[in-house]
């Protein structure tokens, strides 16, 4: 019980050291630490102390399955119209959450079958699942239902788009490290530590972005270009990926088609080269536009604008008029999905509602962590003292446990990137309360023991033996609440379970196996007969 | 150096018989909570009542009753003013605004920290949070979800690795903190916000640490005495534990009150009802949990006390030793 071997001591001393030192050199200001060639990982501090702004936004899923109805509803008519023979069809419906039509020619049931399997997707979307279920009742009319499966996978893809135009457009407001992260199926958090106008950024997320069509001004003269000149009836707008390198390029005022009148964006290969590609479906409106736009601009660019700002400037091949069109040009897999999600995001096609929000102002923050700091401080120079009084030298050992404790745990969090809260201080101002109960009920034990009439060795070994029973029962017990908050808490909850379930860890081994090896040593060296305690 | 020393050394109270006492007033402590809660009820937070809070920050100490003519007069609903922290700083509450439409929210917003700057300069908002009634219904129940699965946890866990009355006895002595903290809450008026169920966690982690400290000395002096008399025995594990059971209580009451009353009004609420918690944790394990173990038949492990008469049992010569004290 009493045995340290040389290894064993080297070993706790060397954890405890290690861990300590993370814990010190993360809290190096960065200042200090710009040139060093390994940055420290540091822990982060929480909205409630850096200030900030927290955000959870809802998706309305009800209006996604909306909008998607009446797309496919564009989308049959538009092909019943478009083939040969033409299929009429009328008393087109979408209530009920179900797309219904008429035939008007019962014989052409089979024929109408067919392409309604084109413009659902076959058996087969994206997840190998059927997306429409198609029924024919009264041998005239048609019932599209979307399957559970189909929704929820728009959903999924909504909600992927939608993060993205979120990232993308706080990034755009220039903030320092935001949190974007979804949530459950159709929740998005937002956390913009520092920023200090919300309405800003509800303002922002509540756009919807802006997607534009224009032809491309090839008379613009580059000079002019340079200092944002643009010939008349043109604009010049920033085009960041231009493969000439110039970041501008001038487009002719007047919009193609925009943004509302795209039904779809995804990623795709171009057919002779295998090259990646874009592909993008345009509404039935959208589509005879395009093709009559097209038809006249034969091999001239035309851009591709995203809330002002030119994404791609391909080149018209040649007329485009099936309603969708392929954008080449170079681009890796990524690349050409990214601008695919760009696209679709053009076209923010769920609701986004803010449903939750709380913003922290700095001097609250800067007010919370000075005073959480003084308490903790003064919190640790309270226990020191009075178990310093109560156990003598002994407290001496459960003090220096005690602070190595901390460090340590600022070790582990900073380690781990944890954020800290102000909850997460006061759990570690009851830390430092809990982790000297594991000695207080040690030397309670060997006290007694002493009483009992044992000799020093003897009670000290005793005293560790029986009371780590109870100490495990006891933080057993502890971590049961504590992962129990770190699981089912949200925010505040989980900040302040962090901090517990480390504390617990550490403190076992710091309270009982450190102090121990400390005991063992005393004893040793000095080899008492007595001991006050 | 002379040494601090709390509890005197071999305490001899007679706990056990003073739980008659205990009981009648523990239970009217609780009942007086409970009719606490039910009359004044509980004051919670937007966190949970879904609405608007908005903390503001005055120059000087403002009057309250301008303050609130002014929330008023922004037809927002009625404003619920509370001081917190010092005279400087207020928190506004509102009820959540009609529909769904967050525009409103925003706008209201707005509205009162724009109206309050004007009509008080220098007065700047610290903090503000809106939150919808179905966000607020969640956390609700996944609060309440968090409580009920640590207290079973925490009793099934007693269960298996003691007796079924040690499980029984935590579980009520539990129920009766958990009583008291909100009857602390409904006489105080502090605020119930998620902050507080972490609280409410904490509390049950400690205060079942407390009784595991005593029932583990029980269970190992049962094995001891194996003919001691319970009466005696508990009374004797629970004398035994009482210099750690104070000392622990007084080394994190100490770091809690520097929580208090330096580590700023957000806490407040959270430290206060931990500070009590850990009082009444600490109370219930001596007088609830412990006494609780004779009503509810605890006996000494049948299975030993056969070996013992049989004489089979090499120990059976340490269960014959007589309690120090008995």
């Amino acid at each position: 019980m009493l045995d340290f071997p040389r290894w064993k001591v080297a070993w706790i001393w060397g954890v405890l050291l290690l861990l300590s030192a993370l814990g010190a050199v993360s809290l190096v200001p960065e200042r200090y630490t710009a040139g060093w060639p390994v940055q420290p990982s540091r822990i982060n501090l929480g909205l409630d102390l850096a200030g900030g702004s927290y955000l959870l936004l809802e998706a309305d899923t009800d209006g996604l399955a909306a909008a998607r109805l009446e797309t496919m509803r564009d989308q049959v008519a538009a092909e019943m119209r478009r083939g040969t023979p033409r299929i009429g069809i009328g008393d087109i419906s979408t209530r009920g959450g179900q797309l219904t039509f008429l035939l008007r020619d019962p014989s052409q049931v089979d024929a109408a079958r067919e392409r309604l399997l084109t413009v659902t997707g076959g058996g087969a979307g994206m997840s190998g699942q059927r997306e429409w279920d198609i029924t024919v009742v009264d041998t005239s009319r048609f019932v599209l239902k979307p399957t559970a499966a189909g929704l929820a996978q728009a959903v999924d893809t909504a909600m992927g788009d939608a993060t993205e135009v979120v990232r993308r457009r706080i990034d755009a407001l220039g903030t320092r490290e935001p949190t974007i992260v979804r949530q459950g199926t159709n929740r998005i958090v937002v956390q913009v530590p520092g920023f200090q106008n919300p309405q800003a950024l509800k303002d922002l997320l509540g756009k919807t972005a802006r997607l534009e069509f224009k032809l491309v001004d090839e008379t613009a003269n580059p000079a002019d270009l340079a200092q944002g000149r643009a010939p008349v009836g043109s604009q010049v707008l920033p085009y960041p990926g231009n493969p000439s390198g110039v970041p501008f390029i001038a487009v002719k005022r007047p919009v193609i088609i925009s943004g509302d009148q795209l039904a779809d964006a995804r990623q795709g290969y171009e057919q002779q080269t295998n090259a990646p590609n874009v592909v993008i479906n345009f509404n039935s409106a959208g589509g005879q536009r395009f093709a009559r736009v097209t038809q006249a601009n034969v091999n001239k660019p035309f851009a591709i604008i995203v809330d002002n700002s030119v994404i791609s400037a391909p080149n018209i091949n040649e007329p485009i008029l099936g309603g969708s069109a392929s954008i080449n040009g170079g681009f890796t897999v990524e690349g050409a999905n990214q601008l695919a999600i760009a696209l679709r995001s053009g076209k923010l096609s769920i609701d986004l509602k803010v449903i939750e929000e709380s913003t922290v102002g700095p001097d609250l923050g800067r007010d919370s962590i000075n005073k959480g700091i003084t308490a903790s401080a003064v919190a640790v120079l309270l226990v020191v003292a009075f178990m310093f009084l109560t156990y003598g030298r002994f407290g001496a050992y459960a003090n220096l446990a005690v602070v190595i404790n901390v460090a340590v745990i600022v070790g582990v969090l900073a380690a781990m990137k944890g954020t800290l809260t102000l909850p997460g201080i006061a759990g570690f101002v009851l830390t430092i309360g809990t982790a000297v109960d594991a000695n207080v009920l040690i030397n309670e034990r060997i006290r007694e023991e002493r009483r009992r009439g044992r000799s020093v060795v003897q009670a000290a070994e005793l005293g560790y033996k029986e009371a780590s029973r109870t100490i495990f029962e006891a933080n057993v017990t502890h971590a049961i609440s504590g992962l129990i908050m770190f699981v089912l808490g949200s925010g505040p909850v989980k900040g302040f379970a962090v901090v517990l379930l480390i504390g617990i860890a550490t403190s076992v081994f710091t309270a009982v196996t450190f102090t121990r090896m400390l005991v063992a040593q005393w004893i040793r060296r000095t080899k008492p007969k007595t001991m006050n305690i | 150096m002379k040494l601090l020393k709390i509890v005197p050394d071999n305490t001899n109270i007679d706990f056990v018989r003073l739980r008659g006492w205990a009981f009648g007033l523990t239970l009217a402590l609780s009942i007086l909570a409970i009719g606490l809660v039910g009359l004044r009820g509980l004051n919670f937070g937007v966190d949970f009542v879904g609405g608007l809070m908005i903390e503001q920050r005055f120059a000087t100490a403002p009057s309250q009753d301008r303050v609130r003519s002014v929330v008023d007069a922004q037809g927002a609903g009625e404003g619920q003013l509370q001081q917190f922290g010092d005279a400087r700083t207020l928190t506004i509450r509102l009820p959540a605004q009609a529909g769904t439409d967050e525009g409103a929210t925003n706008a209201v917003v707005r509205k009162v920290t724009g109206a309050l700057s004007r009509e008080f300069p220098g007065s700047t908002f610290s903090r503000y949070s809106t939150v919808t009634g179905k966000v607020s219904g969640e956390l609700i129940r996944n609060g309440l979800i968090a409580v009920l699965l640590a207290v079973l946890g925490i009793g099934l866990f007693a269960i298996v690795r003691f007796e079924w009355q040690f499980g029984v006895s935590t579980v009520v002595a539990i129920v009766h903190d958990l009583i008291m903290t909100l009857g602390f809450f409904a006489l105080t008026r502090f605020e119930v916000d998620l902050n507080i169920v972490a609280a409410f966690l904490t509390i049950i982690g400690y205060s079942i640490n407390d009784k595991i400290v005593i029932d583990d000395r029980i269970r190992e002096n049962m094995r001891r005495y194996r003919k001691m008399d319970m009466r005696e025995l508990i009374n004797l594990s629970v004398n035994e534990t009482l210099p750690r059971t104070v000392m622990t209580s007084v080394t994190i009451l100490l770091a809690l009150l520097a929580l208090l009353l330096l580590g700023g009004h957000v806490l407040r609420g959270f430290t206060a009802a931990m500070f009590l918690g850990i009082v009444v944790g600490t109370y219930s394990s001596i007088y609830v949990s412990s006494s609780l173990l004779i009503t509810l038949g605890l006996r000494a492990d049948p299975e030993r006390e056969r070996t013992v008469r049989l004489g089979k049992d090499g120990g059976a010569g340490e269960a014959e030793r007589v309690a120090p004290r008995a």
